[in-house]
């Protein structure tokens, strides 16, 4: 700041120039007449004493003002060096070695509300904490599959599970958007979104699944309402990217239908007051459609345009009592049979009326175990073995109608049986590597209609398989499957699956 | 930890209706029995601070082992009993058991310990943690949005959550205060006894340089004044790689680091690798009571054994 620009001082400078012209004009005044008169000489001296004093208080007014000035300058200089080391130590911190210890001195009272100092720093705002500052978790994830088989349309026989690796070349089964989150104390809120390419490429969306799940009802009751898939066996209510494998298994493809058993409905669990884990639940839903496979579905039409299921031409049945509903019972109990090893066991069944009669119902029972071993040094999750294995037995009671390629034959009704298992081994053999191996069977009974139906007969595959997964958020997997059918001989096929997830951090079931 | 729920057979054999019977009068009859606080710790530090604020009054589980990473802890269903009795679940809160906490939490139908219940206690709040990412981005590694996880490694900070876990036991056990109110005072003179300790003891290190295999010691180096930020993994999660073990041990080289803290179930083999060439002392650290041998059973335990540890190996270093 130039002092001189001060307004004050200005008014000083004049002062002073005023008095040095009046002093220089007076000089031969004085000079030239001593006599005109001793009281002006006076007068004069007085006043210049005056203007002398009066510049006096002035300037040491100016020199008191410049030395305040100087002392707030020389603090402003100081705090900015000040400002200007904590940056260069916020700097440092963010370049990766802190040296922390320039700022921790001697030992602090414990509990005092600052930890060891650390300078702010642009590298690292002050967020108090940053999750759960939406009121939803949102999170994408991708399957994208490539291969190849012998079979020259995989999805047509093949692999008949709608989240498949479904084409020679490319193609991609499942994305799914899912959501979730607390809706208020009550409730929690959860919805899947599919969306997938068909063979020509179009995106089909799917509402996979959309609930609500209770979080305080008494009793250790627990409540869900919507859409989602129903409580049987272990695979069943597991989205295709938690799969060990890149397809569905036989079995639940064949008495579950290409999307798994979901439905519209409700469902009531309960943790039993037990020392060890025991749940019982019941799942209620409409049982309609392909979703409900083996129920209130209509199937396939033929080449009549006649909506037909195992052969049979299908009624619309309207929902006229609880007798009409799917009920889905299930009970699993777990333990923890040592430290490292823990066992997961359930059973359970689906009951529903089907479509190829007035009275037609079909019943479903299943076993499913679940084993699994980790180190009890367990590095990111490695090294773990899991075996898990699920048999299913199916009755379909099929009424009696007119036979798909002769009208005029009548089919009679009868029960269709259908059976079979998988079992799969995974041995996570290493820090982001799992090898697995799934064996799996299916059989039934015979029927007139089986040779048209992709859906019955007798299947055998063997898929060993080896994924690695780079982080926590994407996972690289090639798996072969060496198919027999009695339908279609054998078929080899490799498929290689890619998947990444983006958004929220996934909390996964055991 | 066995649960002692359970009754015993009176001779032998009790029969299952009878178990069933007595299992449901114990739930029905909770209030009447339940004279102490039932604790649920995710990880065995939080636990250690747990049993130091409720000792004599809480019955504490710990979910996660101490050997084992507890960011990949399975969901295991045993779980799901145990937070469904609990009166107080303590969770580090850093994003830390992401994985699997939150999937057991809506499974225990125990609305107390869901966040924001009385019964829940998240250990980060309050605690200023360090090195939150100014950008969320996935490719720098497993970095938690809410800042590094491993805050305890600074005993002041062991020390505000013990005095806010007396503070929540009080709130939900008001008839025990007493108990918590002592404990805590016991805990937090033993601490500030013992940091000055830790502090005269890695007082002649000040400044030296840390290396590890994880990013879980900032805090630690924070509160000691020892340099840390030079680790194993090229990015946190990440397996090392050769190319980046090679910078490391030069930089290790030029900067005279003499010790690598490597962590239980991390691999030792690859840090000894590094030590070789380095002429480095691997620690066999831990970041939990009982992780490694040694590591004591508490949480003063715990830091006598790191803190005497990195002296050793620092000491060594400089004869």
């Amino acid at each position: 700041m130039n002092p001189f620009t001060n307004t004050k001082w200005t008014g000083h400078r004049r002062a002073i120039q005023n008095l040095l012209l009046i002093a220089f004009c007076a000089a031969p005044l004085v000079a030239g007449a001593q006599e005109p008169a001793t009281g002006e000489v006076e007068a004069l001296r007085q006043q210049l004493l005056e203007l002398r004093q009066q510049f006096e208080r002035a300037q040491a007014e100016q020199r008191r003002q410049i030395e305040a000035l100087t002392g707030k300058l020389h603090e402003l200089e100081q705090r900015a060096a000040v400002e200007a080391e904590k940056q260069a130590i916020g700097d440092e911190l963010a370049a990766g070695m802190p040296d922390a210890g320039a700022s921790t001195n001697s030992a602090p009272v414990p509990g005092a509300e600052a930890t060891a100092a650390t300078p702010w720093s642009l590298a690292q705002p002050l967020t108090v904490a940053r999750s759960g500052q939406a009121y939803l978790n949102l999170s994408f994830d991708a399957l994208v599959d490539a291969g190849w088989s012998t079979a020259a349309d995989p999805s047509e026989y093949l692999n008949l599970g709608d989240h498949d690796p479904s084409a020679r070349g490319f193609s991609i089964p499942n994305t799914e958007l899912v959501l979730d989150g607390g809706v208020d104390p009550y409730f929690q809120g959860f919805a899947n979104i599919i969306f997938k390419l068909e063979h020509d490429n179009e995106t089909h969306v799917e509402l996979e699944e959309a609930y609500l799940q209770t979080s305080a009802l008494p009793w250790n009751l627990q409540a869900r309402a919507g859409q989602f898939f129903a409580h049987f066996g272990r695979q069943n209510p597991q989205h295709p990217h938690q799969w060990a494998f890149a397809n569905q298994p036989l079995i639940l493809n064949r008495l579950f239908g290409p999307d798994g058993l979901r439905n519209v409905g409700a469902q009531l669990a309960w943790l039993a007051p037990l020392p060890f884990f025991l749940e019982t639940s019941l799942g209620v839903f409409n049982g309609e459609g392909g979703t409900a496979f083996g129920f209130r579905n209509a199937g396939e039409p033929d080449w009549l345009g006649v909506d037909r299921m195992h052969g049979r031409a299908t009624v619309t049945r309207h929902l006229s009592g609880p007798d009409d509903l799917l009920y889905v019972p299930r009970v699993a109990a777990s333990f923890d049979l040592t430290d490292q090893q823990v066992l997961v066991a359930g059973l359970s069944g689906a009951f529903g009326p089907n479509d190829t009669g007035e009275f037609s119902r079909t019943e479903i029972y299943g076993a499913d175990v679940y084993w699994k071993w980790k180190s009890a040094s367990a590095h990111a999750g490695f090294p773990f073995v899991s075996l898990q294995g699920e048999a299913l037995y199916q009755r379909f009671g099929a009424g009696a109608g007119p036979a798909p390629w002769v009208p005029a034959l009548t089919l009679p009704a009868e029960s269709l049986q259908d059976w079979g298992f998988y079992s799969q081994v995974l041995w996570g053999f290493k820090q982001r590597w799992v090898a697995g191996l799934r064996g799996e069977y299916v059989n039934g009974n015979s029927s007139p209609t089986d040779f048209l139906d992709v859906f019955r007969g007798q299947r055998a595959r063997v898929s060993p398989d080896l994924t690695f997964y780079p982080s926590e958020f994407s996972k690289i997997r090639l798996q072969y499957d060496y198919d027999q059918g009695a339908s279609f001989g054998s078929a080899h096929s490799l498929w290689l699956q890619l998947e990444f997830l983006l958004g929220a951090h996934a909390a996964h079931k055991f | 930890m066995k649960i002692s729920l359970w009754p015993d057979p009176p001779d032998g054999r009790a029969p299952l209706l009878l178990a069933l019977v007595m299992a449901a009068l114990r739930l029905v009859c909770t209030d009447v029995q339940a004279a102490n606080l039932r604790v649920v710790a995710s990880t065995p530090d939080l636990g250690a601070l747990a049993e130091a604020v409720g000792a004599g009054r809480i019955e504490l589980t710990t979910l996660a082992r101490p050997t084992e990473d507890p960011h990949f802890a399975d969901a295991k269903p045993s779980h799901i009993i145990r937070l469904n009795r609990a009166d107080l679940l303590v969770e580090g809160g850093a994003d830390l058991e992401a994985g699997w906490l939150p999937s057991l939490i809506n499974q225990a139908r125990n609305p107390k310990i869901r966040p924001g219940g009385s019964g829940h206690f998240s250990a980060a709040d309050g605690i200023r943690l360090l090195e939150i990412p100014g950008v969320l981005d996935r490719s720098q590694g497993d970095i938690h949005a809410s800042g590094n996880p491993h805050f305890l490694m600074d005993p002041a900070n062991a020390g505000i959550v013990a005095r806010r876990m007396a503070e929540a036991m009080s709130h939900i056990d008001p008839a025990a205060k007493a108990i918590y109110e002592q404990n805590l005072t016991n805990f937090l003179n033993t601490l500030e006894k013992k940091l000055v300790q830790w502090d005269q003891k890695l007082a002649p290190y000040k400044g030296q340089k840390l290396a590890s295999y994880h990013n879980s010691w900032i805090y630690f180096g924070a509160r000691f004044g020892l340099k840390t930020g030079l680790y194993l993994e090229p990015k946190p999660g990440v397996p090392p790689t050769p190319a980046h073990l090679a910078e490391v041990i030069t930089t290790m080289k030029a900067g005279k680091v003499r010790a690598i803290l490597v962590e239980v179930y991390l691999n030792r083999r690859i840090a000894e690798t590094v030590a070789v060439r380095t002429g480095a002392t691997v620690i066999d650290a831990a970041q939990f009571p009982g992780g490694v041998k040694g590591a004591g059973t508490g949480y003063i335990g715990l830091m006598d054994y790191l803190v005497n540890s990195v002296a050793a190996a620092l000491e060594s270093a400089n004869p």
